[in-house]
């Protein structure tokens, strides 16, 4: 099915989630557009880290509908949302940890190009998919850890693997959760940099509790307080807010972590 | 966990950083001169302890065993305690068709497998939408519904008394499976290293990969899109073949089935003795199997009775010094 050109990259309508009587996600409508730098924030407990399980097809909605590229793929499983150009990254490390580096990239790139269920041809001498995944890990500064592995890399280092992995899957929609969480501040100027340069035409969607780095990179700013979207808008009006500034940003009233 | 370990990047001098980097990840795969030990220790064997080829035989077959497990468990982390139901598949199936008038041994060791890889893809349709320990106990359960089975039927399997009467003919009609078990050994040295080559090429294979990556990280293997449920399933089932082929071959060299080739003793015992080698490293049932085998033969010849308790002290030892197994020992000690 061909997408309308200015259909958004991804959308949600009415999206609902229920665990019996608590809501977690209600009445979520949602556009991301192409290309676009937005910031999906709110207080802990917010339901950021349900929207995107929804949004990838970890969980199953309560009610509502999710779209890629003008698609509904509400009921599409993980796997055939990611071939339609939909990855993530994982708030806590999700990594094939005592594999190296060039290899997390290479299963993604590998899976993507549709060979990963090769039975019998040897991995290495898929050689487009080896050095595309090098490739990668060159842009990101990754090069010289290509064949460590994972675990022995530092934390900073291991959250860019963590983008890499998804990069290599040539998304058209990347959702990054908390991409800078638990990395020291003396490394999170790495992981800025990288976000920062990402392609322009990835449609880029950050959950983030770092608000320098929220309003550094974001164009649009989506507020989620208690399962539903509080306001949307560019960051100059989202700071004004006069709700957004009680419920979030004013006083660090919700254990907000400060780091 | 292991082969990650033979990856030693030289970044000295040559072509170019990242070119090195590439072609020592793509290099994986390439041959390496130790692992022709097992083969050349396999043929010297044959020369060396000519009144033992019925138990080198069995050694072999059951490393073929130990290897289908390993592909299962080490490779693509799926924790079963009942792979005997398809090593004892492929027994009855071979020892049926030879106590029933067909005799042939290579169409025998393909039926074998064919029927235990049929069992093996039924059954993983149901047990693999499970994991851990429910996994564990469903995988327990399939075998024991097989022994039942077999136990019940006994108009075709001998029951309790073993399936009697195999009457196996020679290889393409030539080579006879003499009283010596030369031609036992040597058959099932063949299928070994032919299943050997098979599981090796898979191993390296994107779709082994892939499976390494399931087991190290199922959710991330989700998240980039693989299909799991149906890797998980195909590596199930050819394990299950590999496993049919190996008691095939042991039904066929040693003319014997009974109820223990399918019972939860041979099914931990395979775990056991491809721990003691190593799990995931593709070698560690060529290690663990003759170690335990050898020893079982050696220790119940001096005490028949408690030789149970040696291999329960190795088991000890192997947990409690050498995490990995024996490969996993010798890994460590190389860096």
């Amino acid at each position: 099915m061909s997408a309308a050109m200015n259909g958004p990259a991804l959308e949600t309508r009415g999206l609902c989630k229920s665990f019996g009587a608590l809501t977690v996600a209600d009445q979520i409508d949602f556009r991301l557009e192409r290309g676009a730098r937005q910031a999906l924030i709110g207080p802990n407990g917010a339901g950021k880290t349900t929207f995107v399980e929804l949004v990838t097809g970890g969980l199953p909605p309560s009610a509502g509908h999710i779209l890629i590229d003008d698609v509904d793929v509400t009921d599409l499983p993980q796997a055939a949302r990611v071939k339609r150009g939909l990855a993530r990254t994982f708030q806590i490390n999700a990594l094939f940890r005592r594999l190296t580096t060039l290899e997390n990239v290479t299963l993604a790139v590998a899976e993507r190009d549709g060979v990963a269920g090769d039975l019998l041809r040897p991995a290495g001498r898929h050689n487009r998919v080896i050095e595309e995944a090098f490739a990668l890990l060159e842009t990101l500064g990754l090069a010289e850890d290509a064949l460590r592995p994972v675990n022995a890399l530092a934390y900073g280092r291991q959250r860019l693997v963590e983008i890499a992995v998804a990069l290599g899957l040539s998304p058209k929609v990347l959702l990054l959760d908390e991409p800078a969480a638990g990395v020291p501040s003396g490394e999170s100027g790495l992981i800025v940099a990288v976000i920062e340069r990402l392609p322009a035409d990835i449609a880029v969607l950050i959950i983030e509790h770092d608000m320098d780095l929220v309003f550094r990179f974001a164009r649009r700013i989506t507020v989620l307080v208690q399962g539903h979207i509080l306001v949307e808008g560019p960051p100059e009006a989202i700071a004004a807010d006069p709700q957004v500034r009680q419920v979030y940003l004013g006083e660090r009233p919700h254990g907000r972590e400060t780091r | 966990m292991a082969t990650e370990g033979l990856v030693r990047p030289r970044l000295a001098a040559g072509p170019p950083p990242a070119q090195q980097a590439i072609d020592a990840f793509a290099g994986r795969h390439r041959y390496r001169l130790l692992e022709a030990l097992p083969w050349a220790a396999a043929v010297a064997a044959y020369f060396l302890f000519p009144s033992y080829l019925p138990l080198g035989a069995q050694i072999l077959a059951t490393i073929l065993f130990a290897l289908s497990a390993d592909l299962v468990l080490g490779y693509a982390g799926i924790v079963t305690l009942g792979h005997a139901a398809f090593f004892g598949t492929g027994a009855y199936t071979a020892g049926i068709l030879a106590a029933n008038g067909w005799g042939e041994p290579i169409s025998g060791l393909f039926a074998g497998a064919a029927i235990a890889a049929l069992i093996g893809f039924v059954s993983g349709c149901i047990v693999l939408r499970t994991t851990g320990l429910t996994l564990l106990m469903q995988t327990l359960v399939v075998a024991t519904l097989l022994y039942e089975a077999a136990n019940k039927a006994s108009w075709i399997t001998g029951g309790d008394d073993g399936l009697q009467g195999m009457e196996v003919w020679p290889i393409f009609g030539q080579f006879r499976f003499d009283m010596f078990g030369r031609t036992g050994y040597l058959y099932c040295l063949i299928v070994l290293f032919l299943c050997w080559y098979l599981a090796r090429r898979i191993v390296h294979s994107p779709f082994g990969r892939s499976l390494t990556g399931i087991r190290e990280n199922v959710r991330r293997m989700h998240a980039i899109g693989a299909p799991v449920r149906r890797r998980r399933l195909i590596i199930y089932t050819i394990s299950a073949a590999l496993a049919g082929t190996a008691g095939a071959l042991i039904a066929q060299t040693t003319g014997f089935v009974g109820l223990s080739f399918l019972n939860l003793e041979r099914s931990g015992g395979v775990l056991i003795m491809l721990i003691i080698g190593g799990v995931g490293r593709l070698y560690g049932a060529f290690i663990g199997v003759p170690l335990y085998m050898i020893a079982q033969n050696r220790f119940s010849e001096i005490e028949p009775v408690y030789w149970y308790f040696w291999i329960g002290l190795l088991m000890v030892l192997v947990v409690v010094f050498a995490r990995g197994g024996i490969l996993g020992l010798v890994e460590r000690l190389r860096r």
